[in-house]
């Protein structure tokens, strides 16, 4: 309630301050060391940043004025029936409100588009970054993890800057404005009014931290929902094979049931602490009028100052308000933002030297010279391993879950740094030269046939987006694709779902030859796929794999025997070391730990991951 | 999540709304009660300018203190009432709504479990998590505050202008002109605004993938050397964020303002003609501070009304997906007159049986076989030959389009289809594990079973090993939160789950991912034990299983091509000889397999 004159558009008032405890909810005490290396990212935006501060400034005067020209309207031209000076008081109070009109679009304007260019230049740079990492971080992060950095923490930023900032600077002008009018208009009735607002802090505050609980409770309500859902529609056909829709009924209908009395406390909560708030603020209003109205009635302030005093009054609390919560909007930006600076700071470990050279044109040998490896500060898995392969051999690596197959071929394409030793290829250490220049000479077929959404014609091309659509095609005849693909309605257009879902496992692996055969590498890294596909897919695939392999030195982590009994050279490896090597029929007769292994079958699969 | 909202003029728009405003039913006292408080706080609200016009004008300008103190008092009791109201009236809604949310997710969960695999087959789990949580939000959103906030700005406005006319109408006329100008921006600028948040939405979503397909293909993008062109479609995307996010904040930049321009240009005018009327003595002092202080009450709801305009749409679009769900037909359900399955023997029989999925092409085509208690039946065949589609039928997962299919003489469409799922227990070639504990895993079936037959299950598929093997044994956690375990493992629970059933019929797609030798012996001696005394179906794709089995029906292209045991088929069969040949003795190390057995 109030004389209602410039509702200024900047601010949330209590119902949007409340809403904004849908956010995030992590606290974390101002680290002014991460306030500064993210305000270091608006740096090149200073000017906007400058203008859009400014223009708040003149806004929360113009603001300011409103009031005090009501006042004047009241007093100097109503009272004394001056028509003309009326006309003339309405018409700056008219100009007043274009101008808070043209600087708050302004400043809002300058300011959002401030904060989604930082947005999208810290994302363009986590994203840089994490093209930087070596496979180790992606092998020790979640995914799911990593993308909500990316994508939600950076929002922190935003929110310090339209939050945070337009709080401190916007609320402080206008608290400062709006005490320094009051106490200048009446000093008294100043005083008096203040008097509602140690209340009025003291119910925010009260209510914050409760709300930060209650609406905690709801996310975690509404994600549980969403979990227990997500889990019974995917495992629906086994509910439905065991008939137990209704007990998974009854676990669902309390998850849901929880959710709800949740979400019902939280907003109680808020239907205390709107009305709370309301009825602070008219007692604010009361004490201007029950005041006011006297020294009015005594003569002692004039009419005017007590209408500018309730627009004062009522103008007085969101500011306050918005303050008392402002700290806890920037402990969970703190908490985004530590998580952003800490993917950012996090060190690739496998760097280019700064005088590292391209690669030259590959030839094909391969030397492992006494490698010793472990993966991140973990236990050995490699001790000691010296490999010789000779240009366009084919070696098959065999061997126990676990025993580092997996790392050997990490490291020839120097996905990791050995911890110890070398790794050369045609003599050069891999070390010594630029990564990209090494492993554009490299393929790689992965156990888990990856598809990227997309066309299948960018999946294949993948490693050279530049080629031909007749060299796209060429590789999928050599991998044996081409057949399935041009069946399809769309050929090679078709798109790709989420997952290669629309294909077939070994639909997929054909894919992932083709595109390693597009890439025409001179060192192929095979992983083979463990999972069972039928019988003539997997004849079709063992053709293939032969024809990738033909004239290029390759390194098969290897589950087929029909690879094994192919390949030039089998290593066993065991507990992190070679423990044999030679052809399938010298080891067979040689009969130690290949023997055993060929007799128990037990070519098992290991994880890409490896470790 | 998309699709575009229906226009309020279409016939469909108004059943869906009454059908998503049904469901407050149930909360109709509270509703009705809330909507009551609303009219007591709104009428309130609208008293409290006429008190400050008495403060103004009977106390300030009358010099009558008493009156003034009165009227202060008054209008601190007013607001306290009112906010008793509102809290109620918050309260109640916001109960009623949530309620309204609850009920419509439990029917679709009810639903969707009534609701057979060929249902399941062709919905998204995302897409019906979509319904089931952000449509059903929005229509909580409507049938709660929308509607709310909808009643409040109409009682407002009307009790406003009643007031206003009431004191002067002239100035009521001239300054009410802003108000529909104000709620015809609002309206414009949401329904421009809303496609461009979607969109914004819809490119974060689109970034989101590229960043998640890099990520999970980080191996690719490294072993290819692909960074560069990474980076160079992640900018182009996000560079397409940047331009629509930054359209739709210049949106807002230049519209919400303007509403507050609209609101408070009105105020000038009345400033400027309420005080000529002043000057004139044709209004109060009062009055003029009154109308201003109505307006100001109208700015907030009026505001809101086109916002909530095109929320109704959304709300109205999300209630036609929701319906569509719970309007689903299950293609598979109990007949009307359904008895309960007795407890059988296990005698099965196809009869002629044909079946296609969704009516298109035919994947089992006349079909007859029996299968006689504690019978083991074999599947054999290639990829595509109808073997899944066999043992889908016998549970119901789906029903045949010819012929039939009964168990000890039951026409199994005719019989409760629980009944007929107690009885057969089922290990899927995908195995399904639940996130929660090994034990209740394995309970799965039968939730009241006790320790010792659990652990008798999980022996006899030995399970229990390796159980005992892990941090809590029966009590760790499976899944996301709890260990991983690996295929075979996973295996041998759903058989320990489908044991402790103890099903008169069996059912098992064995088609096992290639585990070590230890392993594989494991399982092959669980599904000995599973299988003992109980007609079984297994889908084989071991040469052990085809030895032990009674019948082996070998299949091609949805027909039967051959039938007998493993000596007969050897003999009779050439297709059986050749997918033996390269099936069964061919993979990794097989090969000779079967001489060190």
């Amino acid at each position: 309630m109030s004389f209602s004159i410039g509702g200024g558009g900047m601010r949330m008032g209590p119902g949007g301050a409340l809403e904004r405890f849908g956010g995030r909810d992590e606290a974390h005490a101002f680290d002014p060391q991460v306030a500064l290396r993210l305000l270091a990212f608006v740096r090149p935006y200073w000017p906007q940043m400058g203008a859009a501060l400014l223009l708040m400034f003149v806004a929360s005067l113009l603001t300011l004025a409103t009031p005090y020209l009501v006042k004047i309207a009241i007093d100097q031209n109503i009272a004394q029936g001056d028509l003309p000076g009326l006309a003339r008081t309405a018409l700056l109070i008219a100009a007043a409100f274009a101008g808070i009109y043209l600087t708050a679009a302004g400043q809002r304007w300058f300011l959002s588009w401030v904060g989604l260019r930082v947005l999208a230049t810290l994302r363009r740079e986590l994203f840089r970054h994490l093209q930087a990492l070596p496979l180790g971080y992606h092998d020790t992060h979640i995914v799911g993890v990593t993308i909500s950095r990316v994508i939600n923490d950076v929002g922190v930023i935003n929110d310090l800057l339209s939050q945070g900032l337009v709080t401190l600077v916007g609320d402080s002008v206008v608290l400062v404005g709006i005490v320094v009018a009051m106490v200048s208009l009446s000093p008294r009735l100043a005083l008096l009014s203040f008097s509602v607002l140690p209340l009025m802090i003291a119910a925010t505050l009260l209510f914050t931290r409760r709300a930060q609980r209650a609406f905690r409770q709801t996310r975690s309500g509404i994600a549980a929902v969403v979990g227990d859902l997500a889990e019974n529609l995917s495992g629906m056909r086994v509910i439905q094979a065991f008939a137990q829709e209704g007990a998974t009924f009854e676990h669902f209908d309390e998850v849901n049931r929880v959710n709800r009395d949740a979400h019902i406390s939280a907003m109680t909560l808020s239907f205390i602490f709107l009305p709370t708030v309301e009825f602070l603020s008219m007692l604010a209003t009361a004490v201007v009028l029950w005041f006011g109205g006297a020294f009015a009635v005594r003569g002692e302030v004039s009419l005017g100052v007590v209408v500018a005093f309730l627009a004062y009054v009522s103008r007085f609390f969101d500011p306050i308000q918005e303050l008392s919560q402002l700290y806890t909007t920037v402990q969970a930006a703190m908490a985004g933002g530590e998580r952003v600076i800490e993917l950012l700071d996090t060190q690739p470990e496998v760097t280019d030297r700064p005088d590292a050279i391209e690669m030259p044109p590959i030839a094909g040998r391969i030397e492992l010279d006494h490698v010793s490896f472990a993966y991140r500060g973990e236990v050995e898995v490699l001790h000691d391993v010296s490999l010789r392969i000779e240009p366009g051999q084919t070696v098959a690596l065999v061997g126990p879950t676990g025993a580092g197959k997996t790392s050997i071929a990490n490291l020839v394409a120097r996905f990791y740094d050995v911890t110890a030793g070398a790794v050369r290829i045609d003599g050069i250490d891999v070390r010594d030269v630029r990564q990209r220049s090494l492993r554009a000479q490299m393929g790689l077929v992965p156990q888990d046939p990856f598809l990227f959404n997309g066309t299948i014609a960018e999946n294949i091309a993948f490693g050279r987006p530049d080629a031909t659509d007749a060299e796209i095609e060429a590789a999928a005849r050599l991998a044996h694709a081409h057949d399935f693909i041009a069946a399809l309605p769309e050929g090679y257009r078709t798109e790709v779902l989420e997952g290669g879902v629309n294909f077939s496992l070994g639909q997929r692996q054909l894919i992932c030859i083709a595109r390693a055969a597009l890439a025409d590498p001179r060192i192929l890294i095979l992983d083979e796929a463990t999972a069972s596909v039928d019988t003539v897919t997997e004849a079709i695939i063992q053709g293939a794999i032969e024809r990738l392999l033909a004239g290029r030195t390759a390194l098969v982590i290897a589950h087929r025997l029909s690879t094994i009994r192919n390949a030039d050279l089998i290593c066993v490896v065991q507990d992190g070391r070679i423990v044999e090597q030679g052809r399938h029929e010298e080891l067979l007769a040689r009969g130690g730990l290949y023997r055993e292994l060929y007799e128990k079958q037990a070519w098992s699969p290991e994880r890409v991951a490896g470790g | 999540m998309t699709g575009s909202n229906p226009s309020p003029s279409s016939p469909g728009f108004l059943r869906t709304l009454l059908r998503a405003l049904g469901y407050l039913r149930p909360y109709r006292r509270l509703s009705i009660a809330a909507y009551l408080a609303l009219l007591c706080s709104t009428g309130l609200a609208l008293l409290v300018p006429q008190l400050i016009r008495a403060t103004v004008d009977r106390g300030i300008r009358g010099d009558d203190l008493a009156a003034l103190r009165l009227a202060v008092l008054g209008i601190l009791g007013v607001t306290l009432i009112k906010g008793v109201l509102s809290f109620l009236l918050g309260r109640w809604t916001e109960i009623a709504s949530q309620g309204v949310a609850y009920d419509l997710r439990n029917a679709l969960y009810r639903k969707l479990s009534a609701l057979s695999f060929s249902y399941h087959d062709r919905a998204q789990v995302g897409q019906l998590l979509s319904r089931a949580i952000q449509d059903v939000d929005r229509i909580r959103f409507m049938t709660g505050r929308a509607l709310l906030r909808l009643a409040e700005g109409l009682v407002l406005l009307i009790g406003a202008a009643l007031f206003l006319a009431f004191m002067n109408p002239s100035l009521t006329l001239l300054s009410l002109w802003t108000m529909p100008l104000m709620a015809y921006w609002a309206l414009r600028f949401s329904r421009r605004f809303r496609p461009l948040t979607l969109a914004v939405q819809q490119q974060l979503a689109v970034l989101t993938t590229r960043l998640e397909q890099n990520l999970r293909g980080a191996r690719v993008v490294k072993a290819f050397a692909q960074e560069p062109a990474e980076i160079g479609r992640f900018d182009a995307q996000n560079d397409r964020w940047f331009d629509l996010s930054a359209t739709a904040a210049r949106l807002q930049a230049l519209n919400l303002p303007l509403l507050d321009l609209i609101a408070n240009l009105g105020s000038v005018f009345i400033i400027w003609y309420g005080g000529r009327l002043v000057m004139a003595d044709r209004l109060t002092l009062g009055e003029l501070v009154a109308f201003s202080t109505y307006m100001g009450l109208l700015i907030q709801p009026v505001r809101r009304l086109g916002m909530i305009l095109p929320n109704l749409a959304t709300a109205v679009a999300a209630g036609e997906r929701v319906f569509e769900i719970l309007d689903a037909e299950s293609e598979v359900k109990d007949a009307a007159d359904a008895y309960p399955l007795p407890p059988v023997a296990g005698h099965v029989r196809f009869e002629h049986v044909s079946f296609a999925y969704f009516g298109r092409n035919k994947v089992l085509d006349d079909i007859s076989f029996e299968a006689r208690p504690g019978q083991v039946i074999a599947l054999l065949g290639p990829t595509g030959s109808g073997k899944s589609s066999i043992i889908n039928l016998i549970p119901r997962f789906y029903d045949p389009t010819a012929g039939r299919i009964t168990i000890d003489g039951h026409d199994i469409r005719r019989v409760q289809l629980s009944s007929l799922r107690d009885q057969i227990g089922i290990v899927l070639q995908e195995t399904t594990l639940f996130a929660t504990t090994i034990r209740e895993n394995i309970a799965f079936g039968r939730p009241g079973a006790g320790e010792a037959e659990i652990i008798a299950a999980a022996q006899a598929a030995q399970a229990h090993d390796f159980i005992m093997e892990t941090p809590h044994g029966y009590d760790t956690y499976v899944g996301e939160r709890g260990v991983t375990l690996s295929g075979g493992q996973k295996q041998r629970i759903a058989i320990a789950r489908a044991l402790l059933k103890d099903p008169r019929i069996l059912i098992l797609d064995d088609a096992t991912s290639s585990v070590d030798s230890d392993t594989e012996r494991q399982i092959q001696l669980a599904l000995e034990r599973l299988m003992a005394g109980r007609t079984s179906f297994i889908i084989a794709q071991r040469l052990s299983t085809l030895r032990l089995a009674d019948l082996i029906l070998v299949l091609d292209r949805g027909q039967i091509v051959a039938r007998g045991t493993h000596a007969d088929l050897l003999r009779t069969s050439e297709l059986y000889v050749q997918i033996y040949e390269r099936q069964l003795r061919m993979p990794v190390g097989t090969e000779e397999g079967e001489v060190s057995r």
